[in-house]
């Protein structure tokens, strides 16, 4: 049963048919790639473009020349450095916070059989439906009346708790995929439950901690509408809110702006390319195989 | 429940993202792994372990919620900022009065045709990419998944400024193209977000865009579950292309697919960032839907207990789309 789930079997080379419809499949899939990844490449060139060419009537889709001025615009804007700051601050301690929240709930929903379970699964399927404004208003009058607007704290709960429904809800379906026999046996030949648990479900539950990780954090790292209600004060805001100061009444300077976000898109790029092997991997691959 | 019972349990259910798993339509028992789980050993375990999970969803989601109930029958506005003053309690007026304005019908109606325009578009366009992303030679694959992922990995934020700047009325690249290609120079300096309508359009482009990376790549993983015996033994036995996807693919990828189009559903219909960045954090009134409605009723016109009021029809509104996904998960053994 494990060949039935390779891309790539043996089998279709042997079946010309495919191969002669392959190529028109994948001019298509080279245009809709082209489609999907054009703004993110619009972004990067525009980064590079000399400001003359972004405020000219005639967008070319190649520059004529690239420099690096609009970076150096954005780089000097006000607060660059403290919105990294308080962007690695929130976003990092809501997802190591929410994670141990997350995988110690998807074990018990996932490993136990308790009276709730159903309706706390419900509970964190439901909650995420609810719209943003309709969290937003009494969060910020509870956060305004404890003295928490203007604190990472309560961005920090704020994010934290938001990636929690989902996270565990992810975890969980990692968790009982695998076998409860692997930890009875670890448990059989002397493992602790906690031993069992270190040594046998964390190493195969890492690729759906990671991947559940890596939506938590990218979550929070794109995050605005919070923050820019929560957080009013500059030397404060995260990278996002500071994305808005790059437009003023006199228009946007969009060289920059495009720098600045290309900056922040980065990380969040990078990290999610790392993560889209295991990611695949724990996607289409199951733990134990026959 | 006997350990061939689990064995035979087909191929290791698929954690897809916020789908259900996925069991070959073979498997004869679904359920036989979860049976298996340990119900007698730790009583107290489990509910130390999900303690700190209540507790922090208590705090974010259920007393938030309830509070929005109760500032419903309110009537909050900028005194209860600076804590002073009681605030009085009306009843059923800020509902009386939501619902008798025209405005409000407007602003729904609004938000449903939009939903649904996204929906059919995102579910559409992302179920021919992953039906394509089947018929790939490996690079090809490979190439448009980096694209995908690439626009996924996008901020909501940075993909807002780039399609604000693209659809710019002077600088932007969609009229210098479209001033090109019909040769008619009416199209430089042309304002996109002066009729709602084109601005709508230009919004949906982005959402529609930004939603389809996720629903490919779920679809994707759905469909590498189709066992490949059944869709060969069904061509062998005279299916055409069309008959194997709608008797054989379609039955294995269609709880994946109804929840991924409910999800959409209720995302669409919650949409909110795009708009409101697009229009440059100051929405215009014939671009407000439900969320942005309630949004500046709150925060603009400082009448919490209106945005709340909003806020709460909206959840009313939405708690049907909502029951349904539960079916449909509690159907497929999600919620077991």
């Amino acid at each position: 049963m494990s060949t039935s789930t390779a891309p790539n079997t043996p089998a279709q080379v042997l079946r010309p048919d495919r191969t002669r419809n392959r190529l028109g499949y994948n001019i298509l899939a080279l245009v809709t790639a082209a489609l999907m990844a054009f703004p993110v490449y619009w972004l990067i060139i525009s980064s590079l473009r000399p400001n003359h060419e972004i405020r000219s009537y005639d967008q070319t889709l190649w520059p004529s020349s690239l420099t690096f001025d609009n970076f150096a615009r954005a780089v000097k804007q006000d607060n660059f450095g403290t919105a990294i700051q308080s962007s690695l601050i929130v976003s990092v301690t809501a997802v190591v916070g929410g994670m141990i929240i997350a995988t110690l709930a998807a074990l018990a929903i996932g490993r136990f059989r308790f009276f709730g379970r159903k309706a706390l699964m419900m509970v964190m399927i439901l909650v995420q439906m609810l719209p943003p404004t309709a969290m937003l208003i009494p969060i910020y009058l509870q956060l305004n009346a404890m003295g928490g607007i203007d604190e990472y704290w309560g961005l920090i709960v704020v994010y934290l708790v938001s990636t929690l429904p989902f996270a565990t809800i992810m975890i969980r379906g990692f968790v009982i995929n695998i076998p409860v026999e692997l930890e009875e046996s670890a448990m059989v030949d002397g493992c602790t439950r906690m031993g069992a648990f270190r040594r046998v479900i964390f190493p195969l539950l890492a690729p759906g901690l990671a991947a559940a990780s890596i939506f938590a954090l990218v979550n929070a790292w794109n995050e605005y509408l919070f923050a820019y209600i929560l957080i009013n004060d500059n030397s404060k805001y995260t990278l996002n809110v500071w994305l808005m100061t790059f437009t003023t009444e006199r228009g946007t300077d969009y060289g920059a702006l495009m720098a600045a976000s290309t900056l922040i898109s980065i990380p969040v790029v990078i990290f999610f390319m790392i993560i889209q092997g295991k990611m695949a991997t724990g996607l289409t691959s199951g733990a134990v195989k026959g | 429940m006997t350990a061939a019972d689990t064995k035979a349990a087909g191929p290791p259910p698929v954690p897809v993202p916020r789908g259900p798993e996925v069991t070959g339509p073979s498997s004869p028992v679904k359920d036989a792994p979860r049976a298996k789980r340990q119900r007698k050993k730790g009583e107290l375990l489990p509910y130390f372990l999900i303690l700190p999970a209540i507790l922090a969803i208590a705090a974010v989601y259920v007393y938030p919620l309830a509070k929005t109930v109760i500032m419903s029958f309110q009537d909050m506005g900028r005194a209860a900022l600076w804590g002073n003053g009681e605030t009085p309690w009306v009843g059923f007026d800020q509902f009386t009065n939501i619902l008798g304005d025209p405005e409000f019908w407007q602003v729904t109606g609004r938000t449903i045709v939009f939903m649904a325009v996204c929906v059919v578009l995102t579910m559409g366009i992302g179920l021919l990419i992953s039906l394509m992303m089947l018929r790939l030679s490996t690079w090809a694959r490979l190439i448009l998944t980096v694209a995908l992922i690439a626009a996924w990995s996008m901020p909501l934020m940075v993909a807002a400024s780039v399609f604000r700047w693209l659809a710019d009325s002077d600088y932007g690249l969609i009229n210098t193209l479209l001033a090109d290609l019909t040769g008619d120079e009416k199209w430089l300096g042309h304002n996109w977000f002066l009729d709602p309508w084109q601005g709508f359009g230009i919004i949906t482009l982005l959402v529609v865009w930004g939603a389809i990376p996720f629903v490919v790549i779920t679809m994707y993983a759905a469909l590498t579950q189709v066992p490949k015996e059944l869709e060969e033994a069904a061509s062998l036995d005279g299916a055409t292309a069309f008959g194997v996807f709608r008797y054989v693919t379609w039955p294995v990828i269609k709880p994946v697919f109804t929840m991924v189009a409910t999800l959409s559903v209720i995302w669409d219909f919650n949409v909110f960032g795009q708009i409101w960045l697009l229009r440059g954090n100051k929405p215009e009134p014939e671009y407000e839907t439900l969320g942005l409605y309630s949004f500046s009723k709150a925060f603009e016109s400082t009448s919490f207990s209106q945005g709340s009021a909003i806020a709460l029809i909206t959840v009313l509104m939405l708690s049907g789309v909502a029951v349904y996904y539960l079916r449909q998960l509690i159907k497929t053994g999600e919620v077991e």
